[in-house]
């Protein structure tokens, strides 16, 4: 049902981790619907993203879109960044089933709250950048099991 | 990939040799239709006669209380719609569980859209259903209960035989959904009270595309599917003969290895449920610990979500399936598990796996070592596992 793209992305993510006092982590989705994703930058005094790590917990296809996310927004400005869709993210992925349209959504949402998360930090404000409304809304229950 | 381990044997089974030779013959040589009068059609109706002997006597039943179906999910859907339109008229209640398959939950919503009311009943933790709680449900317009022998997700077997006496002492049938249970485990039907009993012959050694509805005699359900008179008129369409003959076949063997197998497997299942409690942390096991199908063993892994961990068990040569969402179709993990009291976040992260007679504990070893390596590859990189990891160091 994947892409070969989404399997490979899958299987060997690219920029998985956490960056310390990163210039910007965005968090969005929630764990009720399964899907969670932090997007970490760091980005440089020209507004370029130096480095980015992300940590998905979800399907395979969040996973993919997630990793490929990272790729196309590496080495870019906040703004060449902001302008990364998730149709780009799809695309890029030689597409995905349609009950994961929704999944690349997410990847785009994340970038756009890490950027937020940068400007707010810098007090900044990127041009065309909407506050993100997609954040975590449940919060992990601390049940031991 | 050297070796496929397939532990997904609740989805559907590998049809056994011996069931598979004894089908053949009807598919090319004597391919008759039984309900013929020539001579030729004769073995294909005794060989039809027989098979309802095997079913029948797994069950403790009477062959001519066995009918043939194309399937589990129609001997549910028959159950509970000819039952409301056969006794509607006495009464417009029935009573079922929030963990049934969906080919009972959907069916009974769909008699709530046509005037019927029905009690989802609770259960615990362990999935298991209360008989008080199926006594206390029924009221003066209930006409039928119908509650599944064991549950297709975690396992758990129900204390059908109580819940059969309950429905008997207050004059109301008692329909048991048993696809996970016919030829894994003893069922006897006078025994447990059982007015009817949905199976299907792929879930224990026989093809697909069979199935049987037992109908204790007396019980006044009418036909489902119009037509011709094959199954005493109660179920038209020409005889699956190979896949009854097949299913015949399977059901005899199921008696026959039943008890060996149920040591076998449960052995295999508790070593694995052990290995997995005592070397995966933040495992949570699902269902009840004794009172379980004999091959079925389900968890939750916290901070991962199931549909990952498939891809990464499959690429490992190892079939297993999950109640997250992603592999639901739905936003929503399993109703099973969301019924048994866990939290959304944790009933994404689960995993079934159902052994077969096939299985052994080398293979179960491997999928051990293996499912380490994946959950903890899967938190490595999960948002909530490093949350987790960092409110505990504060």
């Amino acid at each position: 049902m994947y892409s070969e793209k989404v399997i490979d992305h899958f299987s060997n993510p690219r920029n998985v981790g956490e960056i310390e006092n990163a210039s910007g982590v965005g968090t969005v989705g929630n764990a009720k619907c399964g899907d969670i994703m932090r997007i970490y930058f760091d980005i440089d005094e020209n507004q370029v993203i130096r480095d980015v790590k992300f940590k998905t917990f979800g399907c395979g296809a969040a996973v993919a879109t997630s990793s490929m996310a990272t790729e196309l927004v590496k080495g870019k400005t906040v703004y060449e960044a902001l302008e990364v869709t998730n149709k780009a993210v799809m695309e890029a992925l030689d597409g995905l089933p349609p009950v994961k349209v929704h999944c690349s959504l997410l990847a785009e949402e994340a970038i756009h709250a890490a950027l937020w998360d940068y400007a707010e930090k810098n007090n900044i404000v990127i041009e065309g950048l909407k506050k993100p409304v997609n954040d975590i809304a449940e919060t992990l229950e601390e049940e031991e099991y | 990939m050297s070796k496929l381990i397939y532990l997904d044997n609740a989805a559907t089974t590998r049809v056994k040799k011996e069931v598979l030779d004894v089908m053949l013959p009807y598919f090319t040589e004597t391919y008759s239709n039984p309900s013929a009068v020539y001579s030729f059609a004769s073995e294909g109706k005794k060989a039809v006669m027989e098979a309802r002997n095997q079913a029948a006597a797994l069950i403790g039943a009477k062959p001519e209380e066995i009918y043939f179906t194309g399937g589990g999910s129609e001997s549910d859907n028959w159950a509970l719609k000819a039952t409301a339109e056969e006794y509607g008229s006495k009464g417009k209640h029935i009573i079922t569980t929030k963990i049934e398959h969906h080919a009972i939950l959907h069916t009974c919503e769909y008699l709530e859209k046509h005037g019927f009311e029905v009690t989802y009943l609770d259960v615990d933790s362990d999935g298991l259903v209360h008989p008080e709680d199926v006594e206390k449900a029924i009221r003066p317009d209930t006409i039928l209960i119908s509650v599944m022998t064991a549950n297709n997700e975690i396992g758990t077997v129900e204390p059908i035989a109580e819940i059969g006496r309950i429905a008997h002492e207050h004059g109301v049938l008692f329909h048991t959904d048993a696809v996970q249970a016919y030829g894994h485990i003893p069922i006897n039907v006078d025994e447990m009270n059982i007015d009817m009993l949905s199976a299907s012959g792929h879930k224990f050694g026989g093809p697909k595309g069979i199935g049987i509805m037992y109908i204790r005699k007396g019980v006044k359900i009418r036909s489902f599917i119009h037509g011709g008179s094959q199954e005493r008129g109660r179920r038209a369409g020409t005889s699956n003969t190979p896949g009854i003959v097949g299913l015949g076949k399977a059901a005899e063997i199921a008696g026959k290895t039943m008890e060996e197998r149920v040591r076998k497997e449960t052995e295999l299942r508790d070593y694995l449920i052990n290995r997995i409690e005592n070397e995966i942390p933040y495992s949570k096991f699902n269902g009840h610990r004794t009172e379980r199908l004999p091959n079925n063993v389900n968890f939750c892994f916290r901070f991962i979500e199931g549909e990952s961990l498939l891809i990464l068990l499959d690429q490992n040569g190892i079939c297993g399936s999950s109640g997250s969402a992603c592999t639901s179709g739905s936003l929503d993990p399993s109703h099973v598990l969301l019924a048994i009291g866990l939290p959304h976040e944790i009933a994404h992260g689960s995993l079934r796996l159902t052994l077969s007679e096939e299985t052994t504990k080398e293979d179960l070893d491997f999928v051990v070592e293996k499912l380490k390596g994946i959950v903890e590859r899967l938190r490595s990189m999960s948002p909530l596992y490093e949350d987790f990891l960092k409110a505990n160091k504060a």
